[in-house]
Formats: structure tokens, C-alpha cells, sequence
């Protein structure tokens, strides 16, 4: 089952002198069950894919489909609650709020959506174990936690619930080596209990992990998975 | 790769004949590289001859097991104190082919570093299915495997940079051969276009 559909996405920002191609024409299909990794050189639009897959930015031009639903189609309050159910994010800056507990921000998507505290609570401390961290760290607010800590809570959120689509933006930035790949596993598990997963990574070590690898450059898909095309093109005009 | 010195790093375990050898051997390399009996049996009458391993009484079943000796062991110390050689490795044929690349007219270097960065992933992509699938193999095995994904990866890092440093650089009009001076023993072959590989 088709879980993502990007058709003919592109992103600009500015107008005139100042226009940016940040996406161009991107069409990508993900299933589920399959996890992708998106690299490219930094500015090459992985960030914009990604906020566009899950939402939280709107095409220029082109349609981005989640579960067969076009997100545009969507009014606030409905696009809202898809992201919520059916979404999870990780980001850069793993974005937690300060004046939660690392449970209660690991429980907010589900308390968002009307789930009672105490349930709610409890699937977030077993997120949380997934992730590595115990019933005291549990406890604590975000600055009473390490950079890898937060991380790993912010991974704990974006796992929570029925997650069908996980995107997550350089996920493993504050992590150290192993953990990581404890990271990794566990989006790559996810993905084969049914999710489908999207990851932006710099590490090919972590694009190891992934079904699929999708390059961007300047915007473009290069994707990797398509047909080489003939040796021939590799030398045009040479020795004639 | 020193088959020589494997099979003395598993003799040391004990004595064996030629076919546990290469056994023991292709387990702790996971069958990385495979390994004929025939070099096994060769490469043991070599070390017999240098008195580094020494033949036992055929068994039972008529096998002729070999043991090390302690000149064997010494060699062997020897070989696991010293650091290899960058020379006793192959030459780097993907180094060679983008230094050529960066010279050759009419080569899109950029795709040539994304063809081999592809390939290069999907290797990756199948060293973590291994490992992934085999979390409680051998260490030996898991050590090779290791390695592997390492390099693969910085390979890919390798490429990276590559890429960015060739994008921001003017290329080089490659430097014609001078004409005139002909050698006829080096005469420059035509470029073939249809091996690219
Ligand atoms: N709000 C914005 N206004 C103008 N330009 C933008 C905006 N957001 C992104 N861009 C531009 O779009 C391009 C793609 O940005 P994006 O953040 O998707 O890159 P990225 O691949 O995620 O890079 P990185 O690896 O550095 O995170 C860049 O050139 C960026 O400068
Ligand atoms: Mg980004």
C-alpha cells in the first residue's frame, strides 16, 4: 500500500532576483514497510522534501498524497489531526517543549488527540524504554537531559501510537556512534512491522539501513534506484 | 591477502589437516574470500618446507594433520607485531579511474562519482541486511563485516568530497601530448568508448 505520494513537487521561495528552486518536479512513491533515505549536499532541498511530505509546508506546484488523501485537500483542523495520527516527526533541532517532561512530550501527540493522560503516559514510558531511557529520565525536563537524551525522546514522540509515515531529519545528529545505530534499528523495525519511513541523513553508514536511497542535487532527484542510464552518455563528444 | 600466515594464525588454535583449515578459515571470514583446498594443500608443504609447521602421523581416517612449530610461532608473532604496508595492498582502481576522469575530455565526472556512489550504497544496503540479519555471528565474522561497511563508507565520504571539491574547481584543460616527438612504443590508443568499466 502507497503511504506516500509526491507528484510533480516543487517548492520555491522569493520571487524575481531572489528566487529559489529549493524542490524541482519531484515525483517519489514510498510503501509500506519500506524505509527511504533522502541525501544530497546541504541546500540540494531534503529538509523541503521532507516538510512537504509530512505537511508541515505546502507545494508551489504539484500534489503530495498521504494514505491516497492530498494533503491541499485538507482544511486546517483535518490536516491538523493527520498529522498527529498518522505522522510522526523527527527534526534537526528535535524541538521539544521546555516546560514538559521528557513522558510528557513523548505523550503529546496522543494526549493532543484525546487520549487520557493516563494511557497516555503509560505508551510514552514505553516509548521512551524503545528508545533507551528509563522511568527516571522519564521524569525530567528537557534541559535536565543530555543533547542525545532529547534525541531520543524526540524519536520516542515521533514512534508513539500508529505512526504509518515516520520522517525524520537527520535523526541521530547529537548521537554518538551506537547510539545511533540503536536508532536506526529501531526506525528500520518499525518500517517492517508496516510504517513507511523517510530519512534524511548525511552518514551512508545510515543510509546502510534504508530500502531505497534517493539523492538530491539542487533540488532534483537522482534517484539511485532507477536504471543506470547507458555508459555511452558518460562520454559524449569524447574521441569523435 | 597472506595465506600463509592465516593458516598459521589457525594452527596456533591446534593441529588440523587442510580441509578444517579452510573451514575455520572461510567461517572467521564469513566465505569473503573463498579459499581453494589446493592452496590450502600448497601453501602447507611450503610452510612444511620451512620448518614453520611440521606434518603428524596420518589418522585413522588417513588424514595428515600439521602442527606448528615454534619457529612457525615466532614467524607468526612477527607477523601480528608488524603494521601492513600500504604497498602490500592492491592499487586503488576507483582513485585512478576519477584522477583520469578529471583529465579525459568529454567525461562527466559528476556522474561518474554518482554511478560508483549508487553502487557503492547498494553494497552498503547489503552489508547491513548481513549484519543485521546476523547479530549473533562469530566476532571473526562480525569483524570482517565491520570492516567492510567501514570502507565502504568512506569510500562514499571519499566520493563526497570529490564531488564538492571538483565542483568548485575550474578543471584543468588536460594537458595535450606533444606532437612531433613521436615514440612509437607509446603510441596513445584511441579512446574506447564502449568499456567504460
Ligand atoms: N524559507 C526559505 N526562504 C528562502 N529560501 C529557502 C527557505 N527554506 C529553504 N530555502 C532554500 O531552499 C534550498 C533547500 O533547502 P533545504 O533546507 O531543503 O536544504 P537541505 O538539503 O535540507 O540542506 P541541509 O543538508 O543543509 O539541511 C536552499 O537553497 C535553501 O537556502
Ligand atoms: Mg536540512
Amino acid at each position: 500500500m502507497t503511504v506516500l505520494h509526491l507528484k510533480g513537487v516543487s517548492r520555491t521561495h522569493g520571487t524575481g532576483e531572489n528566487l529559489v528552486h529549493a524542490l524541482v518536479d519531484a515525483d517519489l512513491t514510498i510503501e509500506a514497510g519500506e524505509l527511504v533515505a533522502i541525501m544530497g549536499p546541504s541546500g540540494s532541498g531534503k529538509s523541503t522534501l521532507l516538510n512537504l511530505a509530512g505537511g508541515l509546508d505546502a507545494p508551489t506546484s504539484g500534489e503530495v498524497l498521504v494514505e491516497g488523501t492530498v494533503l491541499a485537500s485538507l482544511n486546517k483542523k483535518r490536516l491538523a489531526a493527520l498529522r498527529r495520527r498518522s505522522v510522526g516527526y523527527v527534526f534537526q533541532d528535535y524541538n521539544l517543549v521546555p516546560s514538559l517532561t521528557a513522558a510528557e512530550n513523548a505523550a503529546l501527540p496522543l494526549e493532543l488527540d484525546g487520549l487520557s493522560a493516563g494511557k497516555a503516559r503509560k505508551l510514552a514510558l514505553a516509548a521512551l524504554e524503545e528508545v533507551g531511557l528509563d522511568a527516571k529520565q522519564a521524569d525530567r525536563f528537557p534541559d535536565e537531559i543530555s543533547g542525545g537524551q532529547a534525541q531520543r525522546v524526540a524519536i520516542a514522540r515521533a514512534l508513539i501510537g500508529e505512526r504509518r509515515l515516520v520522517l525524520a531529519d537527520e535523526p541521530t545528529g547529537a548521537l554518538d556512534s551506537h547510539t545511533g545505530e540503536e536508532v536506526l534499528k529501531l526506525l528500520r523495525r518499525r518500517c517492517d512491522a508496516g510504517a513507511a519511513g523517510l530519512l534524511v541523513t548525511h552518514d551512508a553508514r545510515h543510509a546502510g539501513w534504508a530500502d531505497r536511497v534517493v539523492f538530491l542535487r539542487d533540488g532534483k532527484i537522482v534517484d539511485s534506484s532507477a536504471p543506470l542510464a547507458g555508459a555511452d552518455s558518460l562520454l559524449e563528444g569524447a574521441g569523435s | 591477502m597472506s595465506v600463509k600466515h592465516s593458516l598459521l594464525a589457525l594452527l596456533e588454535r591446534g593441529p588440523a589437516y587442510g580441509y578444517q583449515l579452510r573451514a575455520a578459515f572461510e567461517s572467521a571470514t564469513g566465505n569473503t574470500w573463498p579459499l581453494n583446498i589446493g592452496q590450502v594443500y600448497t601453501t602447507l608443504n611450503r610452510l612444511e618446507r620451512d620448518e614453520l609447521v611440521e606434518a603428524l602421523p596420518e589418522n585413522d581416517s588417513g588424514q595428515r594433520p600439521y602442527r606448528i612449530t615454534e619457529t612457525g610461532r615466532r614467524h607468526l608473532a612477527g607477523w601480528f607485531a608488524s603494521p601492513v604496508q600500504a604497498a602490500d595492498r592492491p592499487r586503488d582502481e576507483l582513485t585512478i579511474k576519477l584522477a583520469l576522469a578529471v583529465t579525459t575530455p568529454g567525461v562527466d565526472v559528476t556522474d561518474v562519482i554518482q554511478r560508483q556512489r549508487g553502487a557503492t550504497l547498494r553494497l552498503l544496503q547489503e552489508y547491513t541486511r548481513l549484519k543485521s540479519a546476523e547479530e549473533h555471528a562469530e566476532l571473526a565474522w562480525r569483524l570482517v563485516l565491520e570492516s567492510m561497511i567501514f570502507r565502504a563508507e568512506a569510500e562514499i565520504r571519499w566520493l563526497d568530497h570529490t564531488e564538492a571539491v571538483v565542483a568548485r574547481a575550474e578543471l584543468p584543460a588536460p594537458f595535450p601530448f606533444a606532437v612531433g616527438e613521436p615514440d612509437p612504443a607509446e603510441a596513445t590508443p584511441e579512446l574506447d568508448r564502449s568499456r567504460t568499466n
